[in-house]
């Protein structure tokens, strides 16, 4: 079988597994929801900080930015503002339509917002030269700031944070709903990504990476592609976002939305075990930290975050490249980094002269 | 010496206390080979930085083609087409060469879409035709940063002239190069003046390299332009010799 055979019949069996999993696995579908998000997650913080080489901490910004605008959003297209604070989103369920076009209403909106705010920022940040650890800084502070920016919001529920909507009748399963949207949403994303690395811009970004001074030098518009990553990464970041508040059922302004000391750290952990600067290595890296998570919290209880902290050292030690980034100095030729066979070289040779 | 593509005039530029450029005025006709020498610590790679935009000049103007260019920037001056190379090789270690290669089309008029874009075959087909040029088509798909250092000049080189450029800026080009390669590198620098119209302003140690390659030849010392001439005359040049012995 040839290899474009072998990949369809890869990325057949991954859609099928894919497809299935909520009925193979009938009591683990929030979880399994879950897993997406996390690949989610992987993906998009990878693509500014694995392929681009800009180790932002403050990615969840975009995520919290989703996820409270399309609450929001909801809840004043179909609710008072008052009436919904008191009684926190339980007044009377939705009917599938007003669900669903609140869903979709707010999450476009959050998208566009997050795009936004990024470009912005990065005008601020990546504009002005910020590179390195001192990017790392600078985004670190931001997910803090947008946490505590919320937390005393009384529009967005402040420190109580908010609830959203009650899921409605006639749209099946909560979980199994949700497990599609984000195994739909991972699909968008990961081939977005993949079309996106193939081009200019993949090669733009991984040349900004190596050496952005040569980038600089030989003409490349790397501003305009830094924050162009960064708007990219924040759109699907906070469509998952969107989803994520509904999934979850109640935003809490820096444990949930703003989450910088968990999902703001998972995302960079994942994208590193997997192999950053990878397409696959953040979704591996994302699969293999969530099942860990969940092996961890249901033999380890109590001692599940210290296993966790000891499976992070562990996977910085010894995969500081990643799985893929291992695989890929282990087996170079697999990955097509071979020199050409002299034969070869002689007709080109030939031909050239 | 008329159509004058590259002209410098009275740049200085100070480094705190110490003057790494001294009211330097120099010229680069259109398509001629041009060499700039000189003891080490004399000024030359400051002149290129201040040339391609690397820091602001103190004083004086550089013009590239006409159009005044010493308050630019370093990536529009490259988008003018002036590419300096790097004394130190600068390439893209984790990418493979082809990938070095093809994103280094040029980038002059790139709209908003065409930053998305594909590459098309015939990018690939001059990328491949340009590593064959410097010697390293069969190593095409490795990682650059895997080559040796003289193999990353070669292709360091290879990725100036997919940029299209007008004028290429080599600071040391043969530095760190065996003595066999060098010859190769020579010809292949003169081929791509004679054949693609490029003019050269070289930064070179090596005497023997620029004395073959250069039409004309400037020197500089202590900041100062000491000299300028054919390689004959400069070698004749009681003061550059002086410079070179450390005669002061």
């Amino acid at each position: 079988m040839n290899s474009d055979g072998k990949k369809i019949v890869a990325y057949g069996g991954i859609l099928v597994l894919a497809l299935a999993a909520p009925w193979m696995m009938t009591a683990y579908r929030t979880q399994l929801a879950f897993l997406w998000v996390m690949v989610l997650f992987a993906l998009t913080w990878d693509l500014v900080g694995g392929q681009m080489g800009y180790a932002s901490f403050g990615n969840i910004v975009f995520f919290g930015v989703g996820m409270y605008s399309t609450a929001v959003i909801q809840r004043n297209l179909h609710y008072g503002l008052e009436e919904y604070a008191h009684v926190a989103g339980r007044v009377e369920s939705l009917s599938a339509a007003e669900y669903l076009t609140g869903l979709s209403l707010g999450m476009t909106v959050g998208a566009v917002a997050a795009v936004v705010i990024a470009a912005i920022l990065g005008v601020c940040i990546l504009a002005m030269g910020m590179r390195g650890p001192y990017f790392g800084i600078c985004t670190l502070g931001l997910g803090v700031a947008a946490g505590e920016l919320a937390s005393g919001w009384e529009y967005v529920g402040a420190g109580s944070g908010l609830v959203t909507p009650v899921f409605p009748e006639g749209l099946g399963e909560r979980a199994i709903f949700f497990y599609y949207i984000f195994f739909f949403l991972t699909i968008v994303t990961f081939f977005t990504l993949r079309r996106l690395y193939s081009g200019r811009f993949g090669l733009a970004i991984n040349a900004i990476r190596d050496d952005e001074d040569k980038a600089e030098a030989m003409g490349i518009r790397t501003t305009r592609y830094k924050i162009t990553a960064w708007c990219v990464s924040a759109f699907f970041l906070s469509l998952t976002g969107g989803a994520a508040g509904h999934l979850i059922g109640f935003i809490d302004p820096t444990e949930v939305a703003f989450a910088g000391p968990t999902f703001g750290v998972w995302m960079i952990l994942m994208a590193i075990l997997g192999g950053k600067g990878t397409l696959w290595g953040p979704v591996i890296g994302a699969v293999i930290f969530h099942v860990t998570q969940e092996v961890f919290w249901t033999y380890l209880f109590g001692w599940q975050r210290v296993a966790l902290g000891a499976f992070i050292v562990a996977i910085v030690v010894f995969f500081p490249q990643g799985l893929m980034g291992w695989a890929q100095e282990r087996w170079p030729e697999r990955f097509g980094h071979r020199v050409e066979g002299t034969a070869l070289a002689q007709t080109a040779g030939g031909e050239g002269a | 010496m008329n159509d004058i593509q590259l002209a410098v005039e009275g740049v200085t530029k100070r480094f705190g206390g110490v003057v790494a450029n001294d009211n330097i005025t120099l010229a680069v006709p259109r398509g001629h080979i041009v060499g700039l020498i000189g003891p080490n610590g004399s000024g030359k790679t400051t002149l290129f930085n201040s040339i391609v935009g690397y820091h602001p000049v103190d004083e004086g103007s550089i013009q590239f083609e006409g159009l005044e260019i010493s308050r630019k920037r370093v990536i529009e001056i490259a988008r003018l087409g002036m590419i300096r190379t790097f004394q130190q090789t600068h390439i893209y270690g984790k990418m493979t060469c082809m990938e070095n290669m093809t994103v280094s089309v040029p980038h002059r008029n790139e709209g908003f879409a065409r930053m998305f874009a594909r590459f098309t075959p015939d990018i690939f087909e001059k990328a491949e035709h340009l590593l064959e040029f410097v010697g390293l088509y069969p190593k095409r798909y490795l990682l650059a940063g895997d080559l040796s250092f003289g193999q990353q000049k070669l292709l360091e080189f290879a990725m100036a002239l997919m940029t299209e450029p007008k004028m290429l800026l080599l600071d040391e080009p043969t530095a760190g190069i065996n003595p066999t390669l060098i010859n190769g590198l020579i010809e292949r620098l003169q081929r791509a003046n004679a054949d693609l119209g490029i003019t050269l302003f070289v930064i070179e140690h090596n005497m023997r390299v620029i004395m073959n390659l250069a039409e004309s030849i400037y020197c500089l010392a202590h900041g100062q332009l000491l000299a300028f001439g054919t390689p004959e005359e400069i070698q004749q040049d009681q003061t550059v010799i002086d410079a070179y012995l450390g005669a002061h």
